[in-house]
């Protein structure tokens, strides 16, 4: 668990503007303060002050830059394979594909499973949204969006709701009902309103809030019953491309990444983003929070997969090989965080052992690009979803 | 309400969305060698002769042998490379993939000469993008991310990585794909048991899942089943305020915009104010904090006393727990199921009737009975009622 998370002061009168609000944690010459975000964005777009200049602002991040660096590496002590060596390897993996889900008429974009480790979600290109019970192959629902492109969908916590979103900047959440024939997509409700496009989007721990992450470069936290916005995350320079919330006791943190090869953690209450990681080389098309909440992965259009420790604020691996040369699209952890499933652009899923940075296995039948992978909520069975019309359960 | 980002509209760079191109031409460059790329031979065809003709495995096995892999994985990049149109196949125009055996292929010519005269513009290549120019209310941003992110406590990576480790071995056995599932895995078998056997309200939960509330409070109390053990452990304490209070919290946390000022108003009579019925135990100055909050309520107003409460169940009441009689006793009442043995016929049978299960709807509609039951008989007493009536019976 984030320890900084846990003890800092939250929320409380603003240091400079003495209003009860959400708090940011930050350094005005090395000394803490506790700045709403109203503040913060006055103090950051104030004009420049004397003796201020553009040259020595620049300068001065810079040498933060490289300050930062410095800290991180003297807690570098010990490699993430030197703890592994005491490790016992994984035994060779049998999976399987169990069932094939076939219904979608165009490429499907994303997925994701509902809390009762059997039901799941999926989105396509031509804007159909399905509803389904994997174990019994029944299609519960089929929607349609009035937009193309749908390349967000979630699942709400209680199993009586879906979210979705795409083309039309749009996330809607769409009530799920107990009669297959109801027009569901006459109650849907639109929720989230972007600039730009809609790439993820999550419930957070109750079907009363929605995160979403947008082509705008920016994520926000919407209060779903009136559709107000409750925080923005700003940070971004570029698209952002996914997001995945910390499943960590107090819930209060998600990590987010996107085109300008950064992935950045936010505090969801005050809006702060606390951690950057920049070590891709290209776009980061997914991340995903390792089960503790200590640690994430993320995949990227650069062929690897990388592995971020929070704790200790730096990047502890890379799952890469020679061979895998086209972009990995979308990763997930098993349930107990040994094994890294990713899904890449040329078709393939490999698995990685998270521990000892080798390929554990590589599995082989969608004929076209995976576009998301998703583990069941009790582990049980891994779910890809593909350009080629169809999901695969996997176990 | 629409989101608009207040930062200068930045022109997108020419970024080279395909950075993996690069490296797929550069291996393609090499299968032309003529002395160490791929063998090709002349093919005739009715009255034509086609030069430079290779067979599907004979690709297959220089990529398999060039990158070391095994022909499975090279077969999947020979498929790429047909999708991507660098080889096409003679014979089935429609479906783009690498076959394994004598299909027949040729080199796209164009795109190799593209990708040679690449090797030579490389150097001159101007993106097309503006600079960046970086204003200074980003610069100052960045600086103070910075600063905040020197300040922050680290830990040594010895540490950290440690504990990483220690979740995966603690939850190795639990792991479905590192160890089986008792019964078994319904995805494997069709057998839905190992489901039926950890529902929410089940009466007897399985040894592995009493296993796993042990492992932490979070888990416990993620568990709806595990946290309504505790609940039974903390009210022969006399102690269910803690537990009471943070599950209002998260209530007001994660409830709607429109409900947080009655709910504020009633954790306040419930917990917070002097004298209330189920006054909870936290120092002082957060206590000054939370109350002066809760003049006007926002959704994080609870968070410190929240934290304050988890905290104390984390460090004591947890460990009493799993110390006590109430837990060691469904320790032993836990189910350990045998692990099914199902013939092909039988596994032929579960593949057909596979079994529904509970619709989620119906699932929630009864937990949220069950919750308003609960509320009302926790709900405290009025005395004065009581006395009443007991009077009115006299």
């Amino acid at each position: 668990m984030c320890d900084q998370t846990f003890v800092a002061a939250t929320f409380g009168p603003c240091d400079n503007c003495t209003t009860a609000s959400p708090l940011m944690n930050i350094y005005i010459k090395n000394e803490a303060i506790n700045y709403c975000s109203f503040c913060v964005e006055v103090m950051a777009c104030q004009g420049l002050q004397k003796g201020e200049s553009l040259a020595n602002l620049k300068r001065e991040c810079e040498s933060l830059k490289k300050k930062l660096e410095e800290e991180r590496g003297k807690l570098n002590d010990v490699e993430l394979h030197q703890v592994a060596e005491k490790v016992e390897v994984v035994g060779a993996l049998s999976i399987k594909t169990r069932r094939v889900l076939k219904g979608h008429g165009n490429k499907v974009l994303c997925m994701d499973w509902c809390k009762d480790k059997r039901r799941l979600v999926s989105s396509s290109q031509d804007g159909k949204v399905i509803v389904w019970d994997g174990f019994t192959l029944n299609k519960e629902h089929g929607m349609t969006m009035p937009t193309t492109w749908v390349m967000a969908c979630a699942y709400a916590p209680s199993g009586c709701a879906v979210a979705c979103g795409g083309l039309d900047n749009k996330c809607s959440v769409i009530p799920l009902s107990l009669d297959s024939n109801e027009n569901l997509a006459a109650k849907k409700k639109t929720v989230a309103m972007h600039t730009n496009y809609i790439s993820g989007c999550t419930f957070t721990n109750s079907d009363m809030q929605l995160l979403s992450s947008s082509g705008d470069g920016t994520c926000a936290l919407w209060d779903v019953e009136s559709g107000q916005l409750l925080q923005s995350f700003h940070g971004h320079t570029a698209d952002v491309l996914s997001l995945d919330l910390a499943p960590s006791e107090t819930g209060n943190t998600f990590v987010s990444g996107g085109c300008d090869k950064k992935a950045n953690v936010w505090d969801m209450r005050s809006g702060q983003n606390i951690q950057s990681f920049e070590c891709h080389e290209s776009d980061i098309n997914c991340v995903k929070y390792y089960p503790s909440g200590d640690a994430f992965a993320s995949a990227s259009d650069d062929a690897t997969c990388r592995f971020f420790d929070l704790r200790a604020d730096r990047e502890v691996a890379v799952f890469q090989k020679d061979s895998i040369i086209f972009g990995a699209s979308t990763v997930d952890f098993s349930l107990s965080g040994r094994l890294l499933f990713a899904g890449y652009n040329d078709y393939t899923m490999n698995v990685w052992d998270v521990l000892k940075g080798n390929r554990v296995s590589i599995l082989f039948g969608h004929e076209n690009r995976i576009s998301r992978v998703r583990v069941s909520p009790d582990g049980t069975a891994l779910c890809s979803a593909s350009w080629d019309n169809t999901l695969r359960i996997w176990a | 309400m629409t989101i608009r980002t207040t930062r200068p509209d930045r022109v997108q760079h020419f970024r080279p969305r395909m950075h993996c191109l690069k490296k797929v031409e550069a291996i393609v460059v090499e299968m032309q060698d003529q002395k160490g790329g791929v063998k090709g031979s002349e093919q005739k065809l009715n009255v034509t002769t086609i030069p430079h003709v290779l067979a599907g495995s004979d690709i297959i096995a220089w990529i398999a042998n060039k990158m070391k892999t095994t022909p499975e994985e090279a077969q999947a990049f020979g498929t790429m490379l047909v999708a991507y149109g660098y080889i096409y196949p003679l014979q089935n125009h429609k479906k783009l993939v690498m076959c394994n055996d004598t299909s027949l292929y040729r080199f796209q010519v164009e795109s190799i000469k593209a990708a040679l005269k690449q090797k030579v513009a490389n150097r001159s290549i101007v993106y097309l993008s503006i600079s960046q120019k970086i204003t200074f209310d980003q610069y100052r941003r960045q600086n103070i991310f910075y600063q905040q992110a020197i300040m922050r406590s680290k830990v040594k990576s010895s540490v950290s990585i440690g504990a990483l480790v220690k979740y995966i071995t603690t939850y190795k056995n639990h792991d479905p794909f590192l160890a089986p599932c008792l019964p078994s895995n319904p995805w494997q078998t069709d057998h839905d048991a190992y489901w039926s056997l950890n529902t929410r309200r089940v009466d007897l939960p399985t040894k592995m899942r009493v296993e796993r509330w042990s492992f932490s409070l979070f888990e416990l109390l993620s568990d709806l089943r595990g946290r309504d053990d505790f609940k039974i452990f903390l009210k022969k304490e006399f102690s269910g305020e803690n537990l009471a209070f943070w599950e209002a919290a998260e209530e007001l946390k994660l409830g709607t915009a429109s409900s947080m000022s009655t709910k504020a108003e009633t954790i306040f009579k419930t917990f917070l104010a002097p004298g209330a019925p189920r006054w909870i135990n936290i120092d002082g100055r957060t206590m000054g904090l939370t109350v002066k909050g809760l003049d006007h309520p926002h959704r994080y107003v609870l968070e410190a006393a929240q934290t304050h409460v988890f905290l104390l169940m984390k460090k004591d009441t947890f460990f009493r727990y799993l110390k006590s009689p109430v837990y060691k006793d469904i320790q032993k009442k836990a189910l350990n199921p045998e692990t099914h043995n199902f013939s092909p016929a039988q596994l032929e049978q579960n593949a057909n009737s596979r079994s529904p299960g509970i619709h989620p709807i119906i699932l929630w509609q009864q937990e949220e009975e069950e919750k308003a039951k609960a509320a009302a008989a926790s709900a405290p007493v009025d005395v004065k009622a009581v006395m009443s009536k007991i009077d009115r019976k006299k």
